[in-house]
């Protein structure tokens, strides 16, 4: 009996393995069908609407209360130190550095990656993925690589957005609400934040986090269990798996990045 | 058809918003300026400390920010520190007498490299070192100071 448990044990671990396995060998076929998939061009600006434009509500809402958040209770810390000058430089930091990817790649897995799992899922229950094999037409260069290319197109944009409309609400709050001088916010900004080491890298890593929550999003719909339970498990696994993804993610790249300095 | 041109046209907003914000967080929130890309020359200088100077440190003269550090070497016959310096090719004035410090803006700021002018007529040029300078101020050498000095005191006492 206990021989049962540990057994089931065992076997979770390895389906967990075969998974793995298949993601990436969907990643594989992905890839190799990008160059042919760039004649869609149509399909690929459909799907950048479908990703990006879509969430565009969301991250300019969130990255405007974030920033806003952030002078706040930047302001409650430094203030004790007679440091408020410094105010700018703070939410400019954060949020170009690690909030403004990694928030809004949350943000998008929650929104974009969760949809396009259940499209996905859904074609493959509707069986419209194997009817396309059957017709010839190969469904990952169809279907799956547009979907990726625009993902890993949108997250960099996203996460701009995000920090631009983040530092426009901490300048808000800064100058508007708690009255510091907005020629110290902004100049004291200007000179602490580098554009190669700050700027760079925050894209670099949305780049990062773009590619892979497409990716965990894409391979659940594709490899979900073709029933309505299956739909939706393959919804909430998204979401799951892309917050810890691009948490995990995020410490390596930080670790990476911005340890030299 | 219609709907497609819309979907066109709202793919290319949201391009457009996002290539705006990168750029207003390159313009506005970031350090980028003309000097990257503006023709400078570059001098040295000889150093005992550099402190906690660095690449791309500023340079300054009277407080203008003219140049930055470009590089930072070690000299293994002399034991000293050799720094690279690009200034901007405009500040062509600079006498070849100049001398160079390594100040801290403010109590606790970063370091800088002070340039002060001399009465030399000839200029500096690409590739000149400067002769006189003045090393960083270690504040732990400083304290050390400070506290032999004072027991000193008391002991003569």
């Amino acid at each position: 009996m206990i021989g049962d448990w540990f057994a089931a044990r065992g076997r979770r671990v390895l389906e967990i393995l075969v998974r793995l396995g298949r993601a990436h060998i969907l990643l594989y076929y992905v890839l190799l069908a990008l160059p042919s998939s760039v004649r869609l061009f149509r399909e690929i600006v459909r799907q950048i609407h479908s990703v990006g434009v879509r969430s565009l509500v969301i991250i300019i809402v969130s990255g405007l209360f974030v920033g806003m958040v952030l002078s706040l209770q930047g302001y409650n810390t430094l203030v004790h130190f007679g440091a408020t000058q410094s105010l700018g430089v703070l939410v400019a930091l954060s949020l170009v550095r690690e909030l403004g990817p990694v928030v809004s790649a949350l943000l998008y897995g929650g929104r974009a990656g969760s949809a396009l799992a259940a499209e996905i899922g859904l074609m493959k229950a509707t069986e419209q993925l194997s009817g396309m094999e059957m017709m010839a037409v190969d469904p990952i260069e169809r279907v799956v690589a547009p979907r990726f290319v625009a993902g890993v197109l949108a997250m960099p944009l996203l996460a701009a957005i995000f920090s631009a409309v983040g530092v426009l609400g901490g300048y808000f709050v800064a100058v508007g609400l708690l009255g510091l001088d907005e020629g110290a916010f902004w100049s004291q900004m200007q000179g602490k934040v580098d554009f190669h080491e700050d700027i760079g890298n925050g894209i670099l890593k949305s780049v990062v986090f773009g590619f892979v929550s497409t990716w965990i999003a894409l391979f659940q719909g594709y490899d979900a269990v073709p029933t309505a339970e299956g739909v939706s498990l393959a919804t909430t696994r998204t979401v799951v798996h892309t917050a810890l993804a691009v948490l995990a993610l995020d410490f390596v790249l930080t670790a990476l990045m911005f340890n030299k300095v | 058809m219609r709907q497609q041109r819309n979907l066109e046209i709202a793919v290319g907003g949201f391009m457009a918003l996002g290539l705006a914000a990168l750029f207003i967080l390159a313009m506005r929130v970031s350090n980028l300026t003309v000097l990257g890309t503006e023709k400078g020359y570059e001098v040295t200088a000889r150093f005992q400390n550099i402190g906690g100077l660095k690449e791309r440190s500023p340079v300054s003269v009277a407080g203008v920010r003219v140049g930055r550090v470009t590089g930072v070497d070690f000299d293994g016959k002399t034991y000293e520190a050799i720094v690279r310096m690009r200034l901007a090719a405009r500040y062509d004035t600079l006498p070849k007498d100049t001398s160079a410090s390594i100040l801290t803006s403010g109590l606790l700021g970063e370091q800088y490299v002070g340039l002060d002018p001399g009465g030399d007529t000839t200029p500096l040029k690409n590739g000149d070192e400067i002769r006189l300078t003045q090393s960083a101020l270690v504040l732990e050498r400083f304290i050390g100071q400070f506290l032999y000095n004072k027991a000193q005191e008391t002991d003569k006492k």
